[in-house]
């Protein structure tokens, strides 16, 4: 069958289920009803404090077919992941579903597992590295599903995700299991996407390397959710884990593209008094971030806040008085996680708070405006950000289509080519990001506005900025790289890409 | 077309992504550099990079200048004769004499009828980089008259004096306001030469001040990020140019009134004050201001 964009999916994935086609941004809302949790109440006297991660395994009573789950805060450099599947697989265990919310290089043992069938199912919301190539290469049992990050919130309050342990990599645990990003030698600030697996696994597993006298403080997630404390030698590598200072790009072009989305979010009306923004962590994306701060502070103007994976710099606007809060679901650098640590005004949010579209109301829908990039983007407008020109796997949604949703103003700023690939193009390789929830593209030679914001292209209409259609950038990026000609890939799905509502949206095929 | 020259951004030839963005920088005239950014091993690739680039690459609203080779090389003729044939909008000539420029001249007159170009079409550019070229830089403008500006390059001249270069440009005062003069007497752009240090943005702005107050009419950018910092010194100010219209608009009241001389805030109206306020217009339409 088709979904509603065009999308050949099958009605029954082998490994995924019945497929839920996707219908439109806004399609699947209404009333939903949350799952029953199972809670293992504590006994008073016992204590939480087990020794070794085997023994935390064995008293969940994990067993083969079981799905546990990992946060990614600590990115590139989590050990607790690699250290968990490890015992898991010493001890014999089959048929693992991993539910991690993202998977990096550092994960590359993953890949073994997978071979000899200790993994069998993958969920993430990013996924980039080795896993995500042999993903790509058929070598897992089950097709991966790849959510977004508000979409994973859904998935495991619904019940659609069930996590049997979660595995909650921690800066900071008490005794009792109460926990903070904050303090420790791999603190990571904010603790915002594992929220949902502390709240509603079955059985919930701190590991800690910084293991204090009880009470913690502060609390990020509380002992009511967590069974078991374990202390190990290192959670995780602190190079890893923060990038250093993110810094603004030097690239011409990318400094060409971030001012005229500057300027076109001026012209847009919402640059007022109120206004709340949300950025990545790229140089072109921060660059944004720069200009517009030179606007605001020109005209005076105080935003309401700023969201998302914090950085230094969004900070330092917060700081200067620019916004008057942040909602902070992970921290990307040292001077994020001291200003969460710091200030209260620094808030932090799960990732259902963040972006979950059936609870009720999420961070992302009061957003005006929403900074993203793309690796493909159609005439449609639709964008691919989960595989790369050669179909293999190199990222995932995570906040992308959450964010683009709920914004009022959702532009893609990325260079018109890039590696020498045109990337506006006829159909996106694989849709991440429905096209109705994209308002404009804004690249170095061009800004294309959805057709359907016909209120946005009359107000650029009185800028001088070089607005015209997608087709016409299209042709301006094919002009310059010739047309590529479609990949070949195989038949056999390897990922199933799950839209925010659970619907699927696209799904990815096996590379030749 | 009259146009603006005040940033000529240096791009290396051999760079093909660096050439594929030069247009869209904002830069008024781009330099496709044949000289000095590529080494002796590339010369070659990088005539034939910038050619294809030149034929094929859309530079947008930017002047296409090449700087070739001095022609004391073994490679400037042959520059010259590939580039030459692709038509860009000028050329420029490095440690320009007059001998050079009329050498040039001549076989763009013959390149240009070759291949059927309008005959004088494609401009030149000399670099005044030497005492020489300095102590006769009138005489080498009138040498051809497709010469349309002339780039200061301070680093070489000051080599060639056997003098320091600094930051402050003290030693350079000569050569600007010579250069600058003799520009304007012929009237061509006057092009001043580039600044190196992109953390030092107030000597910079300095810099380009300092030659601004001297009469040079532009400045080369060697960085792309220089350019918008350019512009901001070259643009009039907003009460410049509201005053240069009520100088406009005086003027337009006394010719009504059939007065030939007349006032404003005070102060009598001449005619070098009008012709200010006429460039002040025209500089802040071009640019876009107005």
């Amino acid at each position: 069958m088709k979904n509603i964009l065009g999308r050949e999916i099958p009605e029954f994935v082998e490994g995924y289920g019945k497929v839920k086609p996707f219908g439109g941004a806004f399609n699947n809302l209404g009333e939903v009803t949350k799952k029953e949790v199972r809670v293992k109440s504590a006994v008073p006297g016992e204590t939480k404090v087990l020794s070794t991660i085997r023994e935390a395994i064995e008293k969940c009573n994990l067993k083969d077919g079981a799905t546990i789950s990992f946060h990614h805060h600590l990115r590139n450099g989590d050990y607790v992941l690699n250290m968990v599947l490890e015992e898991v697989a010493k001890m014999g265990l089959k048929d693992i579903k991993v539910a991690a919310s993202s998977i990096f290089p550092v994960h590359a043992p993953m890949v073994e597992l997978m071979k000899s069938g200790v993994i069998t199912g993958v969920y993430a919301n990013y996924m980039s590295g080795p896993v995500a190539e042999a993903i790509s290469k058929g070598l897992l049992k089950n097709p991966a599903v790849m959510h977004t990050h508000g979409g994973r919130a859904r998935a495991i309050e619904s019940g659609d995700l069930h996590i049997d342990v979660a595995f909650i990599a921690a800066p900071t645990a008490d005794t009792y299991g109460n926990i903070n990003g904050v303090e420790g030698k791999a603190a990571c600030g904010t603790l915002g996407y594992a929220i949902p697996d502390a709240m509603y696994a079955d059985r919930v597993v701190a590991v800690t390397d910084n293991l204090v006298p009880y009470p913690a403080c502060p609390i990020d997630i509380q002992q009511e959710y967590v069974d078991y404390v374990v202390a190990v030698e290192s959670i995780g590598d602190p190079k890893g884990i923060v990038s250093g200072t993110t810094r603004i790009t030097k690239d011409p072009v990318g400094l060409k593209i971030a001012k005229m989305t500057s300027q076109v979010i001026e012209a847009s009306g919402l640059l007022k008094d109120g206004f709340s923004f949300q950025t990545g962590a790229g140089g072109t994306s921060l660059a944004v971030a720069a200009y517009v701060k030179e606007l605001m502070k020109k005209k005076g103007i105080q935003g309401s806040f700023a969201a998302g994976g914090v950085t230094g710099y969004i900070v330092e606007m917060f700081e200067e008085g620019l916004f008057r809060s942040i909602f902070d679901v992970q921290c990307f650098d040292l001077k994020a996680i001291e200003s969460y640590k710091n200030n209260k005004a620094h808030q932090g949010m799960s990732a259902s708070m963040y972006g979950n579209p059936h609870n009720r109301g999420a961070v992302v829908n009061n957003l005006d405006v929403m900074i993203l990039g793309a690796t493909e983007i159609d005439v449609d407008f639709n964008v691919n950000v989960t595989t790369g020109s050669n179909g293999v796997i190199m990222g995932g949604s995570g906040g992308h289509s959450d964010t683009a949703a709920g914004a009022k103003l959702a532009i893609i700023v990325t260079q018109l080519v890039k590696g020498r690939l045109p990337i506006v193009v006829d159909k996106c390789t694989t849709v991440t990001t429905p096209g109705e929830s994209i308002d404009v593209i804004v690249t170095e030679r061009g800004i294309a506005v959805n057709p359907r914001r016909t209120d946005l292209i009359e107000k650029l209409k009185t800028t001088n900025l070089p607005v015209m259609t997608i087709e016409e950038l299209k042709k301006i990026a094919e002009d310059m790289t010739g047309k590529p000609e479609k990949i070949q890939l195989d038949d056999e799905i390897v990922a199933i890409v799950e839209y925010r509502d659970g619907t699927v949206i696209d799904v990815v095929k096996k590379v030749k | 077309m009259e146009r603006l020259r005040r940033t000529m951004l240096f791009m290396p030839g051999n760079n093909p992504s660096m050439l594929q963005n030069a247009g869209i920088l904002g830069a008024d005239s781009v330099i496709l550099d044949l000289e000095d950014a590529v080494s002796l091993t590339e010369k070659d690739s990088a005539r034939i990079l910038v050619r294809n680039a030149i034929k094929s690459v859309n530079f947008y609203n930017s002047e296409v200048v090449v700087r070739i080779n001095p022609l004391g090389t073994e490679f400037g003729y042959e520059d010259l004769d590939v580039i030459g044939r692709v038509k860009p909008d000028a050329i420029m000539v490095p440690k320009a004499t007059e001998a050079d420029i009329k050498s040039v001249s001549e076989k763009l007159d013959k390149i240009e009828e070759e291949e059927g170009f309008e005959k004088g079409s494609i401009k030149l550019f000399a670099l005044i980089e030497s005492a020489y070229g300095l102590e006769n830089v009138y005489s080498i403008l009138q040498s051809s008259d497709r010469i349309i500006g002339m780039l200061l390059g301070a680093e070489d001249l000051t080599a060639d004096l056997g003098i320091k270069r600094t930051r402050e440009g003290e030693e350079i005062f000569y050569a600007r306001s010579r250069v600058a003069t003799a520009c304007k007497a012929c009237k061509v752009a006057a092009i001043d030469t580039p600044f190196a240090d992109m953390e030092d943005m107030e000597g910079f702005i300095k810099d380009i001040t300092r030659a601004k107050s001297l009469g040079m009419t532009g400045k080369a950018a060697i960085n792309p990020r220089q350019i918008d910092t350019i512009h901001g010194v070259y643009a009039p100010t907003e009460a410049e140019i509201r005053y240069a219209q009520r100088v406009m608009e005086a003027q337009e009241e006394a010719k009504r009134e059939g007065k030939g001389v007349f006032s404003l805030d005070g102060k009598m109206v001449d005619a070098p004050i009008i012709a200010r306020a006429q460039t002040t217009l025209n500089t802040a339409r071009l640019a876009g201001l107005i």
